[in-house]
């Protein structure tokens, strides 16, 4: 492919498992086409590494095209690169300088344990989607469209918020390691539309239950989390958390034991 | 509603209303401050009608409270969100995604502005009691105490300092507090940015003219 090639210092952690304490490797990616993306430029540097006998860096890809939320690292302090609104496996090297370094890292976060490389473990997210990220209400046939109105500012700000794709960077990004841009996302897109506000309160008692046992930090606003999502969630969805979990604790009501009449 | 204040959403709902207690008593101090630039003997009435009533036990009872929980809140929040973070980055972002100084130094600020409150209360209410008398009523002159501490530049370039640190302690505190209070969303997120902004510039300004103020002109 034409164009121009650069030459990069890559400065990788390298760490063998969760409990090897890690450390930074220095690696050259020679003769990196600009249109290369990050993890193409790193597959190559592994082929170099791979000739030689040594194990490859780790890291987690898998659609390649910024909609799965799999990949993620560290570059340079900022997750998912320097480009905004971008996953890593987006980011091209046409971004990048001649002779520059990088340096490279995985998530940082307590409950995003390191499993090896640059790859880390967010089965934390899961767990957070599986106390209440869901609809359990049986909603029947599908309906005529427009059958339920949902006005048009509700269903933007929902499907705005639904374009959360869980790749971690809001934890990775901020210094609190707070996980609640991902978990307001996530209780925002199913309130704002009538399936999903029938279980709203319950919804953020749960999911903020979950995200606290996690172990993850408290939001500071700082805005790192908005700055760093490759889907541009923004901080929004954190106060209509704040304001759901409020109203849900003042407003719960003891659990009957028996279910409703059928 | 105690697990309310256990989650980490009711410990911000706490830190965000305790901080806008102070919040308010730092504008209405600062703005009863300004009668120093009508005249001694208006300040010092001001000041004696404030500390003669009885409510002014209630107003320091709420005060107090509302620091205990804000800084006792600031101290558990930051070491569990120390915790949660584990190793930092070796590389700090720039660019786009770095987020302002401001945001991300709340708890040195505190810290810092905790110093100068206690330093504060020191010099001003318990410091040097002078007397006065304005229209027959016999009252502490505080006037006279400003004068004195404000002649001295030391004194007046550290409440220059504190007193910038305290408009960048409101600027981020009173926006991340509607923030945590659930009132961000929508059209009103850029009025609370900018009010929050507005706010932390106005009582710095007003509070950091008196001692420079006092300093030029004596």
């Amino acid at each position: 492919m034409s164009g121009k090639h650069i030459n990069l210092t890559l400065k990788v952690w390298r760490q063998k498992g969760a409990k090897d304490q890690g450390s930074f490797v220095e690696y050259q990616a020679k003769n990196v086409s600009e249109h290369a993306s990050f993890l193409e430029m790193l597959d190559a540097v592994n082929e170099e590494i791979v000739a030689k006998g040594e194990e490859p860096i780790a890291f987690d890809h898998d659609c390649r095209e910024g909609i799965c939320g799999t990949c993620g690292f560290v570059i340079d302090g900022e997750a998912h690169g320097k480009l905004k609104a971008t996953t890593v496996c987006q980011l091209h090297m046409r971004n990048y300088n001649d002779g520059e370094t990088l340096t490279i890292e995985p998530f940082r976060a307590n409950s995003f344990p390191v499993i090896k490389d640059l790859m880390v473990d967010r089965s934390a997210f899961d767990r957070i989607i599986s106390s209440g990220g869901y609809i359990s209400q049986n909603t029947g046939n599908p309906q005529d469209a427009n059958a339920i109105l949902i006005p048009k500012a509700d269903a933007d700000e929902a499907m705005s918020s639904a374009t959360c794709i869980g790749c971690g960077a809001c934890v990775a990004a901020c210094k609190n390691a707070s996980a609640a841009l991902f978990t307001s996302a996530k209780i925002s897109h199913m309130a704002l539309l009538p399936q999903g506000a029938v279980e709203k309160n319950e919804r953020a008692l749960r999911m903020v239950a979950a995200m606290d046992s996690e172990g993850f930090g408290a939001c500071t606003t700082t805005g790192a989390c908005e700055a760093a999502c490759p889907k541009e969630i923004q901080l929004t969805n954190i106060s209509r958390m704040n304001r759901q979990f409020l109203g849900a604790v003042l407003t719960q009501r003891p659990k009957h034991k028996d279910g409703g009449a059928g | 509603m105690f697990g309310f204040l256990g989650t980490t959403v009711g410990k911000k709902y706490l830190m965000g209303i305790t901080g806008l207690i102070w919040a308010g008593f730092v504008l209405a101090h600062m703005a009863g401050n300004m009668l120093i630039f009508v005249s001694h003997d208006a300040y010092n009435a001001y000041g004696h009608a404030l500390t003669s009533g009885k409510i002014i036990y209630v107003a320091e009872l709420v005060l107090v409270l509302a620091l205990i929980t804000h800084v006792f809140m600031a101290i558990s929040l930051t070491k569990n969100n120390r915790e949660a973070k584990g190793q930092k980055y070796a590389v700090a972002a720039k660019g786009a995604k770095r987020v302002s100084l401001a945001s991300r130094t709340m708890a040195i600020q505190g810290s810092l502005i905790l110093v100068f409150v206690i330093l504060h209360l020191i010099t001003f209410k318990y410091g040097q009691h002078y007397e006065t008398n304005v229209n027959g009523v016999p009252m502490r002159d505080l006037a006279k105490l400003m004068e004195e501490v404000f002649q001295q530049p030391g004194y007046v370039v550290w409440y220059v300092v504190a007193l910038i640190l305290l408009g960048f302690h409101l600027k981020h505190g009173v926006g991340s507090t509607f923030q945590s209070l659930g009132l961000m969303e929508g059209t009103y997120r850029n009025v609370w940015a900018k009010l929050s902004v507005g706010y932390g510039i106005i009582v710095a300004l007003g509070f950091i003219s008196q001692p420079l103020y006092l300093f030029l002109t004596l």
